[in-house]
């Protein structure tokens, strides 16, 4: 499941981009050293492959509902952790920007969940322990399916901690998770399943991909735990650093504007503004509240009981109104400027 | 289902290759313009909600100056937010404290967050959607590249979109063909799909594999050589900043309360 | 490489399973001949063009282009000389717009970018898409894709083309255009195709491959007339050189001879 930007906040998305960037720059860097020119076309076609393969559907059995696959395990055993992981954040890019799934901002976090998991973790201490050197077929197939349901566990808690982490949803961590985990279960259980048939038969065809996989890219086990642990201590430092000013300043932006003009052009405070900030002061329809709301009402409203909601909603109103005309009067000024389009090249879409 | 989504794929690159004030800016411009916007909009408290309709201006006006068509992005943005509604729903459940009343009906926190949620994906959503539309991923792509992200990465995204046209439209194929002899129930399931999806690998492999002996057949050794775009202009300074100031300033004053108020005083 | 000629000595390759696709297949082609490649499938026809420019290394035997053997120390300048046009365009064109795409080889060549800009619009300009230089390749049609393929190998310059079917999946006009512009070049031409009327109008030369092995090699006219070694190899006759379907008078034959001129006179008097 993709993180969505409405329900994340900055703290966590800064943390989950620093990992993801750090990632993407670690293994861009990993890529460019090796010798092997071939993958470049590879990485990219299979890109668009898992992209096109999650396109088709197919039914869960004995629910009535569809699924698609995951693919983060497969392009691992594909490609090797480094390659594999810069195809699964690329085809996260694709969907963020086209498709809005998850978002710009959550995108940082879903590379991680859907990425970073299955490549850096699972892959290397998972995969590559239970199967060890053996071609046993038996194994292999354990070796698989468990994977995909570990990579399947770990993706949707990182789900709930990074909503939870972010405050703005509702939903208790415990509740939140005892929804998602036991659906996943499921989800990992078909994914490790389609996987193991996928590789199966890929090997059938064309065994010397399997082998080429194994042969080139040997995974030392101490490189990858470093690596997690530094991403681990980099994600908990950005984090921190960034809730940190988000809680010891309340307007963690109000905060870094005022540092950045100096404190004394914000507070030192002209006439006007003065006036302006205890007007919204004593005026804020929504205070910051820190997680739940104590009071209803504000009992100092100057205006009574209708007064706040009154001019709230006037403002509101006001507002919108304000932007659709500046919308319309926009339009029709871009359309002047503009030479004709021939008719239904950019028309709407539905 | 899989031919709406490319519908809705190529729609986007088409918009893409319009031609307006906004789509002509640096590509950067409009990256960092709407990365600010998204942070600005995620920014706030969760029950921020009268304040967060002032950055609508931002989508307006776009659509506006570009050109595009608002009801495709309305069908879009309705459709991507329902995991945002999924998630959000469960707020005015967990959270009835009263926070706002009309009148006597009483508004509790968790409606208001649920609101929040709901206005916050739409923007962001559409933020992201827009820039997509303005600008086209193949230039999004190399502002990336000029903005510090690693060339083997700008790369692999290149590489990976040219080919999503060709590859979804075979799963296409593929999965019209099954549609076509399934007849509603059989073939339909997990066995057939690993085969469909086993084929389309070894397909996509051996296209990888012709394409690396095109790429060697015109001297490639393992280093993209890149060519250069366009420049960074006084117009992009001025959109840039233009804009940033404002969303700092709509972050920082929450403007709908201000018109509110000020009517309020005067009339009162 | 003054004479630019393309000769194969005794070459035999065989895949990495063991299964052989050349057996000791000879030929010379000179400066400016047009020379067809054709077979039925798996005659090994892709095979034999992916050794002309070294892609793959002969087991036993060389190819020489211009004076010297094809080695591994001289590919660049083998594959600069020898353009490759494949089959499927979209293999070929793997950049984000067509400029780009041409201006692949030449700047992996080294050049300088006013040369490179040149010798792009050139090579556009020569298949008539200077018009298509900003589009992003998913956004051609078919005929567009196979003439921007074929400039993507103009642009480095060679003297000998290489072309794998080239009218695979083309509309009958795309076909007829391409078909032009194949007959304008002055390059020497090394064509594959199962499309033997296309094959009947650009080359004098045809080289018939039979199981990995030449089976027949000599001038056009001669190889299509004769119906019981094109029958041997899985072949036929381009409709164009088929007797007439009325009454049986053969047909003429040649470079010369219209399309779709199989009725004949006789038959169409009466």
């Amino acid at each position: 499941m993709h993180m969505a930007d409405a329900l994340i906040s900055p703290p966590v998305g800064a943390a989950m981009w620093a990992v993801s960037a750090a990632t993407i720059a670690y293994s861009s860097a990993k890529i460019r050293k090796g010798l092997d020119d071939h993958v470049t076309p590879l990485m990219g076609v299979l890109g668009a492959f898992l992209f096109a393969a999650q396109m088709i559907n197919f039914s869960i059995p004995a629910t009535g509902s569809s699924g698609h696959l995951g693919g983060g395990l497969l392009l691992a055993i594909l490609l090797g952790p480094h390659a594999a992981f810069l195809t699964l954040a690329s085809v996260l890019v694709v969907q963020a920007l086209f498709f809005a799934d998850g978002g710009i901002l959550a995108l940082g976090c879903n590379i991680f969940n859907i990425g970073f998991i299955p490549a850096f973790i699972v892959y290397p201490l998972v995969y590559k322990q239970l199967i060890g050197t053996a071609q046993n077929s038996t194994r292999q197939k354990t070796a698989i399916i468990l994977s995909a349901m570990i990579a399947l566990q770990l993706g949707p808690l990182c789900v709930v901690l990074e909503t939870c982490l972010s405050g703005i949803s509702a939903l208790p961590f415990s509740t939140f998770l005892l929804f998602m985990q036991p659906i996943h279960l499921a989800i990992g259980i078909v994914e490790g399943i389609i996987t193991l048939a996928i590789v199966s038969f890929v090997r059938k065809a064309r065994p010397e991909i399997l082998l080429d996989a194994l042969a080139a890219r040997p995974v030392d086990p101490h490189p990858v735990k470093k690596l997690v642990l530094a991403f681990l201590a980099a994600a908990i430092i950005t984090g921190g650093l960034v809730s940190w000013f988000a809680s010891e300043n309340p307007d963690g932006l109000e905060w870094a504007i005022a540092k950045v003009t100096g404190q004394e052009a914000l507070q030192g405070a002209t006439g006007i503004h003065t006036a302006l900030a205890t007007l919204q002061e004593k005026s804020a329809l929504l205070p910051d509240y820190s997680i739940k709301a104590k009071t209803a009402a504000a009992p100092t409203d100057p205006y009574g009981r209708w007064g706040t909601t009154a001019s709230g909603l006037l403002g509101v109103l006001l507002t919108l109104s304000g932007i659709t005309l500046s919308g319309i009067a926009l339009r029709k000024t871009a359309a002047l400027s503009r030479k004709p389009l021939p008719s239904g090249e950019y028309g709407s879409g539905r | 289902m899989i031919d709406n989504s490319i519908m809705d794929f190529r729609q986007l690159d088409l918009l893409a290759g319009g031609d307006s004030v906004i789509h002509r800016l640096d590509p950067r411009t409009k990256v960092l313009v709407t990365l600010a916007f998204i942070i600005a909009v995620v920014s706030f408290d969760r029950y921020a909600l009268g304040a967060l309709l002032p950055f609508v201006l931002f989508p307006v006006a776009t659509m506006a100056i570009a050109n595009l068509p608002v009801g495709f992005f309305a069908a879009k943005v309705m459709l991507v937010s329902l995991v945002a509604v999924a998630i959000g729903i469960f707020n005015p459940l967990l959270d009835s404290q009263v926070l706002v009343r009309i009148g006597n009906v009483g508004i509790s926190a968790g409606w208001v967050s649920f609101g929040s949620i709901i206005l916050r994906s739409a923007l962001t959503i559409t933020a992201a959607l827009l820039l997509t539309a303005t600008t086209g991923f193949s230039a999004i792509c190399q502002a990336l590249g000029r903005l510090g992200m690693p060339e083997v990465f700008v790369r692999q995204l290149q590489f990976m979109y040219r080919y999503l046209f060709v590859l979804t439209e075979e799963a296409q194929r593929m999965a019209r063909a099954r549609e076509l002899r399934s007849f509603g129930k059989g073939g339909q399931g997990i066995r057939a799909l690993s085969s469909m999806v086993g084929h389309l690998l070894l397909r996509t492999w051996e296209r990888a594999e012709r394409i690396h002996i095109a790429m060697r057949c015109r001297g490639f050794n393992g280093r993209m050589a890149a060519s250069c775009s366009t420049g960074f202009g006084l117009v992009d300074l001025l959109f840039l900043l233009g804009w940033i100031t404002l969303f700092t300033l709509l972050r920082l004053y929450d403007l709908p309360r201000l018109i509110g108020d000020t009517i309020m005083t005067l009339t009162l | 490489m003054s004479h630019h000629i393309v000769a194969a000595r005794q070459l035999s390759f065989s895949y990495p399973d063991g299964t052989p696709a050349l057996k000791e297949v000879s030929f010379c082609i000179h400066h400016g001949e047009s020379v067809a490649v054709i077979g039925a499938n798996g005659a090994g026809k892709s095979t034999l063009l992916l050794h002309l420019n070294g892609y793959l290394a002969p087991a036993a035997g060389q190819v020489q282009i211009g004076e010297a053997a094809v080695t591994r120390h001289n590919l660049d300048e083998v594959r600069r000389t020898v353009g490759m046009v494949f089959q499927n365009p979209d293999d070929q064109l793997f950049m984000p717009t067509v400029y780009d795409d041409v201006a692949f080889g030449p700047l992996n060549l080294g050049r300088a970018p006013d040369e490179v800009e040149r010798s792009v619009r050139t090579a556009l300009a020569s298949v008539g898409a200077a018009h298509l230089a900003d589009k992003p390749p998913y956004r051609l049609s078919g005929g567009e894709k196979k003439r921007v393929a074929i400039a993507t190998v103009l642009a480095m310059d060679p003297a000998i083309l290489v072309m794998d079917e080239p009218t695979a999946g083309l509309d009958p006009f795309s076909r007829r255009e391409l078909i032009g512009l194949l007959q304008a070049f002055n390059h020497t031409r090394i064509i594959t195709s199962h499309d033997l009327d296309m094959v009947a109008e650009v080359c004098q030369r045809v080289i018939v491959l039979h199981e990995g092995g030449v089976r027949a090699d000599g001038p056009l006219r001669e190889i299509f007339a004769d119906a019981q070694l094109l029958h041997d190899c899985r072949l036929e006759p381009p409709l164009s050189m088929q007797s007439c379907v009325n009454c049986g008078t053969p047909a003429t034959g040649g470079n010369h001879l219209k399309q779709n001129d199989y009725v004949c006179a006789s038959a169409e008097a009466t």
